[in-house]
């Protein structure tokens, strides 16, 4: 029996409600899956990682993967539920006592949804500590100013985790030094200070440029200590590869089934096309490729869940998962022919879904870099 | 009162079946299985009873192979308390089922049986029936609706000329149709504490029942392939193949 088993097969039990025409709906006119979260809400899978003390499941990341890969084996787009879980951790680590109190029974029972993340900016990127949105302490509060963007779902989300500047690389000693977490409440900031515009993408990822103006937040948004914020974020940088992995991992089986099913039953010539080789071994590839990938990211799982270093694997899963997705996907299409271009079929949405993933949250280069340099010891290259 | 609901592991209605090439039967490895559908609608209304405060335990029980076990969680995490696993790995056809049944229920004494009409793998339609008139209770087959009162249940049938409503006695047996409920998903926190409650495994060889298959199958075949049609020009030309190709009229 695969881990986590039941929940699997719950979770594909629910998405059954929400077929590929749901998704198709959504990604033709840029809509939010709102009912879908509504539902999974409610069942309690959006929790997985929340204590059970503040309504939740209590369960680690392996369990939360899951939820995402079966999510994306049928069709669906998890992104809204990755967020949650990955900014979750910065809450439960390095939240206060009372954030958590406040924050995580209501995040649990659906009335909240925490599912933006802001960290890029549009003269920072992965050099983290580059950004330049400030927060400044003035009495009881902050004031933030500055830009973001590529900032998810910022529209649809009540919270955001967000990494500002509370001292100026000069005046810290550790250049890891001076970046502290907020969570801010889009609803009550909007209007007051920020402004959300959506970027179009040629996918449906509700993905948005932040304006920061003179916004006051108040001092007690702070998550943890001031100046910690980088330390905070990369722990869940790692949970967050980790969890893209696996909605990789789904997308793979997804376009591996399609493919299998339609080569089977797709007859030319008087014989399936699935009875040539030439149709045939690009998916055995994908699929070998696929099983390593998959033990790769749960191998990931299980070391972040037992508060073991995984930034290795971690990176690695994300590399592998998300360049066999994207192999799967092509080798679906061309399996389609020119079936898989027909939005009907679902092939060509999920096709434009997964390629993101060698781009976020993370490019393949930089993954790649992070082996040379930390794992491989080869010269810095930046 | 204690109802007892039994659960069969069958593949899952999604899945596209294949016959093996041997033609023994069906390929079931790598195999997606998952619990009778029509059982299901049995655990729902046996939970539902409990919910409305009608029943105090719901007890499910499976009889198969070890992965049984797996089917008779998933009951447990929408919300039955106990589960039993007799323990076969050999073919069991629905006699065998029916007096393996009739065995827990000599051990458990529940005032009420709900069961599945039918399993959606071999679709016999036969276990309700055998297991009542083993219990020599009441039965009422195919339900689309279950009012319990005292000591009785008054149950509506779904029959070929429309609906029947029967009063039986309890203790009886019910098998359910599809109408009856719509099933609930498993939430996460109960497929947690799905894992903690009690799952007792009996082997069917303690059972002292005699489980051997009465039929043998000689051979399971993929149905024929089915043909493309035609158009006809005409009525006159409809009628006449009717009546003289297909000699239906």
């Amino acid at each position: 029996m695969n881990s986590h088993q039941d929940i699997r097969d719950a979770v594909a039990k629910l998405c059954t409600r929400f077929p590929n025409n749901y998704w198709r709906a959504l990604d033709s006119k840029r809509g939010y899956p709102d009912a879908f979260i509504k539902v999974l809400n409610d069942e309690g899978y959006l929790s997985v990682l929340i204590p059970e003390e503040y309504g939740g499941a209590g369960l680690g990341l392996e369990a939360a993967g899951v939820v995402l890969e079966e999510i994306a084996r049928s069709g669906g787009n998890p992104a809204a539920f990755h967020a949650q879980m990955y900014t979750m951790g910065t809450l439960l680590k390095h939240g206060s006592a009372r954030q958590k109190q406040y924050y995580l029974p209501k995040i649990a029972a659906g009335e909240l949804r925490l599912q933006a993340f802001g960290v890029t900016e549009p003269a920072a990127g992965t050099d983290t500590l580059s950004i330049r949105t400030s927060a400044k302490r003035q009495g009881d509060k902050y004031l933030v100013n500055g830009q973001k963007v590529w900032i998810s779902r910022a529209e649809h989300s009540d919270l955001l985790l967000l990494l500002a500047r509370t001292s100026p690389q000069e005046a810290v000693q550790r250049k890891t030094d001076g970046l502290s977490v907020f969570l801010v409440d889009i609803r009550q900031a909007v209007g007051h200070g920020l402004t959300i515009r959506p970027i179009q993408t040629m996918m449906n990822h509700h993905t948005t440029e932040l304006f920061f103006d003179n916004l006051e937040i108040a001092a007690d948004c702070l998550v943890g200590e001031e100046g910690k914020g980088f330390r905070y974020i990369l722990d869940g940088m790692n949970a967050e590869r980790i969890l893209i992995a696996y909605e990789c991992i789904g997308d793979c089986k997804f376009f591996i089934d399609r493919a299998t099913e339609y080569a089977r039953e797709r007859v030319v010539f008087g014989r399936s096309i699935g009875q040539n080789q030439g149709i045939q071994f690009p998916l055995a590839r994908a699929y070998a490729q696929m099983r390593a990938a998959e033990l790769m990211t749960n191998r990931a799982a299980s070391l972040f869940d037992a508060g073991e270093a995984c930034a290795e694997q971690a990176n690695i899963a994300k590399l592998l998962a998300s360049e066999v997705a994207w192999m799967a996907a092509d080798t679906c299409i061309q399996t389609y022919g020119g079936c898989g271009m027909a939005k009907e079929y679902d092939i060509e949405r999920k096709f434009r879904e997964t390629r993101l993933y060698q781009v976020a949250p993370i490019s393949t280069n930089l993954i790649l870099s992070y082996i040379g340099e930390h794992v491989l010891h080869l010269p810095r290259s930046f | 009162m204690k109802i007892l609901v039994a659960v069969k592991r069958v593949v899952d209605y999604n899945v596209k079946i294949r016959v093996k090439a041997d033609q023994t039967g069906v390929d079931t490895a790598n195999v997606k299985m998952s619990m009778n559908p029509f059982d299901e609608i049995a655990v729902e209304e046996a939970i539902r009873i409990k919910e409305a405060g009608k029943a105090e335990e719901v007890v499910v029980v499976s009889l198969g192979v070890a992965q049984c076990q797996e089917t008779i969680r998933y009951a447990l995490a929408l919300g039955a308390d106990r589960g039993i696993l007799v323990q076969s790995d050999d073919e069991l056809q629905p006699l065998a089922v029916a007096k393996l049944l009739k065995f827990v229920v000599d051990r458990e004494n529940p005032d009420l049986v709900i069961l599945g009409k039918q399993a959606i793998d071999d679709d016999s339609n036969q276990t309700g029936q055998m297991l009542a008139a083993l219990l020599a209770w009441s039965q009422a087959t195919f339900a689309s609706k279950v009012v319990l009162g005292e000591g009785d249940a008054s149950v509506t049938r779904e029959i070929d000329g429309g609906l029947e409503t029967i009063k039986i006695g309890l203790p009886a047996v019910i098998t359910t149709d599809l109408r009856l409920n719509e099933p609930r998903y498993a939430k996460l926190p109960n497929i947690m504490k799905a894992k903690k409650k009690p799952l007792e495994v009996i082997p069917a060889a303690e059972t002292g029942v005699d489980i051997a298959s009465r039929l043998v199958t000689l051979k399971v075949t993929e149905p024929p392939q089915r043909e493309a049609g035609i158009k006809v020009g005409s009525v006159t030309e409809l009628l006449d193949k009717l009546r003289n190709e297909a000699k239906v009229i």
